[in-house]
């Protein structure tokens, strides 16, 4: 009984999953793509729950869903030309990246998949249980002690990492007083660039406000 | 809850198959959690029409009675004290007319509202509103609250967008910023109880401040529980978007926000939402800091305990709540830099020190004892 709801519950879970993901990279509003971003976010969350890791779904929630997705839709917000216009979601390229995808699926499949009891496979995976290994008592404390002892490197790194991404963005937003001579350089070829794409877009603008018209025109008719 | 299924398993587990026994289990808990906070969204507005109005020197809602305890029939002057007025609110938005704005995203204007109720709903299952009352007591209970709730700012935004009303969209904006700037001191002051009790589980936390007939409170632990409590306070006001930090849907600015093109039923969605919300932060900083539905009476324990941990619980819950309104009655409104500067200059760095302190001192103890 336990067995089958969970199996009907990972289906669930998964499916949804990979349905907003497919929204994800075909919609054309790049703000209900976001929203579908969402979805995938908090199906990957029940995942963790039904893998009993119960911390790392609040977090994944908390984390993704409450503060970096809403910090997304922000900026997706105030930038309005994105969201009034729609998007192009495939490039020339799309069979390049669909092909490497496909082949990390199966790369991830071939690993995953002697893991699962009833199928074999020609690659022996080395799936080995660490020697004392078992669901902790309290798994919340052993996490955060194994935090503090066992990996506090890459916790560590972690935080560094998002020390630089927070150094770099005031840096950004830094009101420039002394300007290198060859940062004033810069400033000057980017203003000049600017300038020939405003010129380009205006024309293009031109065009479009033609098609525009045109549209309008047949939409009357 | 587990107590109510365990009764139900021994009186109908002989009558009635094994599965509908179960089923009836999960029914008692899903109907709590689907009637419980409506009710609570009714009382709420009714008490905050009435304070709001002792607060301005006027009566507010006394007119609703109901059968023979309306105007006419009974000598009262103001019958049953306007107490069914949120019933004719009710019906009132149900029958209003249902506008969606013709150049908005339609789906997501749609989707909005039920997206903003949801999360509310979800955070109610780990709240206990009494001794063993509880739908799920999870062992993450603190940060699935933090968490869940942080969704409400994601249905606003939504609904700011999808109007594709310039008042509607700033509100959204407005409401985004706010709740992040606030979600770090909020989840920092959060941390101490969480100190204190050592675990994440609500009903640990609430077990940590048993002692002296129920009254040893994490609030009374000077300075640090003191301090936190304060900054926890100010945090959920601003996370509610509450005065005086009312800015993302403040009327004399931008019209009503995030909400200024729904009407009907759709408005009362969000309006609930907020409520509940209210109600969930109120009984959060009770179960935090004011010992949840610990007091005096309920180690008589039987029923009598049950009830008098029930009454402490919304006690407590209600007197923050009524705080709340006597804050918003009574504050202006702050502006956006000063909420800024606020909440990153004066309220991060407390939060943070006195979490320094409290682990510190938290070590101390268990050194010396």
């Amino acid at each position: 009984m336990d067995e089958v709801l969970m199996y009907i519950a990972f289906f669930a879970l998964a499916g949804l999953t990979l349905l907003a993901g497919l929204a994800v990279v075909t919609m054309k509003n790049l703000l209900r793509s976001a929203l579908a971003l969402v979805v995938a976010f908090v199906g990957v969350a029940g995942i963790y729950l039904l893998l009993q890791a119960e911390f790392i779904a609040a977090v994944q929630v908390l984390l993704y869903v409450g503060a970096v997705m809403v910090l997304i839709l922000f900026a997706i917000m105030l930038t309005s030309r994105l969201t009034d216009r729609q998007l192009r979601q495939f490039t020339g390229r799309w069979w390049l990246a669909a092909s490497l995808a496909l082949l990390l699926f199966i790369v991830l499949a071939m690993v995953i998949a002697p893991a699962i009891p009833g199928i074999s496979f020609p690659l022996e995976a080395s799936w080995r249980e660490l020697p004392g290994a078992s669901m902790p008592q309290d798994p919340i404390a052993s996490l955060g002690e194994q935090l503090m002892t066992t990996y506090l490197l890459p916790f560590e790194v972690a935080s560094v990492l998002l020390l630089v991404a927070l150094v770099g963005a005031i840096v950004v937003a830094w009101p420039v007083r002394d300007r290198l001579p060859a940062v004033e350089e810069m400033e000057r070829k980017v203003a000049e660039a600017k300038k020939r794409v405003e010129a380009a877009e205006e024309a293009e603008g031109a065009e479009w406000s033609a098609e525009d018209a045109e549209g309008s025109a047949e939409e009357a008719e | 809850m587990e107590l109510l299924i365990q009764g139900l398993n021994d009186l109908l587990g002989q009558a009635l198959p094994e599965w509908l026994v179960v089923l009836l289990g999960i029914a008692i808990v899903i109907t709590f959690v689907l009637f419980f906070p409506p009710l609570v969204f009714m009382i709420m507005t009714w008490l905050l029409r009435r304070m709001l109005g002792r607060v301005a020197d006027r009566f507010g809602a006394n007119r609703v009675g109901i059968g023979p305890f309306n105007e006419k029939r009974t000598r009262q002057r103001w019958p049953l004290w306007g107490l069914m007025q949120p019933i004719a609110d009710g019906v009132k938005m149900f029958t209003k007319e249902d506008i969606i704005p013709s150049k908005g995203d339609k789906w997501l204007h749609r989707i909005a509202p039920i997206a903003a109720i949801v999360p509310a709903f979800l955070v109610f299952a780990v709240i206990p509103i009494g001794k063993d009352l509880v739908a799920v007591d999870l062992n993450v209970g603190v940060l699935y609250i933090v968490a869940v709730s942080s969704l409400f700012s994601l249905a606003l935004l939504v609904a700011g967008w999808s109007s594709n009303n310039k008042y509607s969209l700033l509100g959204a904006l407005r409401t985004a910023v706010q709740m992040i700037s606030y979600e770090v001191p909020m989840v920092l002051s959060l941390l101490i109880p969480v100190l204190f009790a050592g675990s994440l589980q609500l009903s640990k936390i609430i077990e940590g401040q048993e002692a002296w007939l129920g009254l040893r409170w994490y609030i009374f632990y000077f300075p640090v529980g003191t301090v936190a409590f304060v900054t926890f306070f100010i945090a959920a006001l601003s996370e509610l978007n509450q005065t005086p930090f009312d800015l993302p849907e403040a009327d004399s600015e931008i019209v009503a926000g995030y909400q200024t093109e729904y009407s009907g039923m759709k408005f009362a969605l969000f309006y609930m939402g907020e409520f509940v919300n209210m109600f969930l932060t109120c009984g959060l900083a009770t179960i935090l800091f004011l010992g949840g539905w610990q007091g005096p009476g309920v180690q008589l324990g039987g029923v009598l305990g049950y009830l008098f941990s029930v009454f402490w619980f919304f006690f407590k819950t209600f007197g923050m709540y009524c705080l709340l309104i006597w804050i918003r009655g009574t504050w202006p409104r702050l502006r956006v830099d000063q909420l800024m500067s606020f909440a990153w200059k004066r309220l991060v760095p407390i939060t943070l020190g006195n979490v320094l302190v409290t682990g510190l001192l938290v070590i101390l103890v268990e050194l010396l004892l």
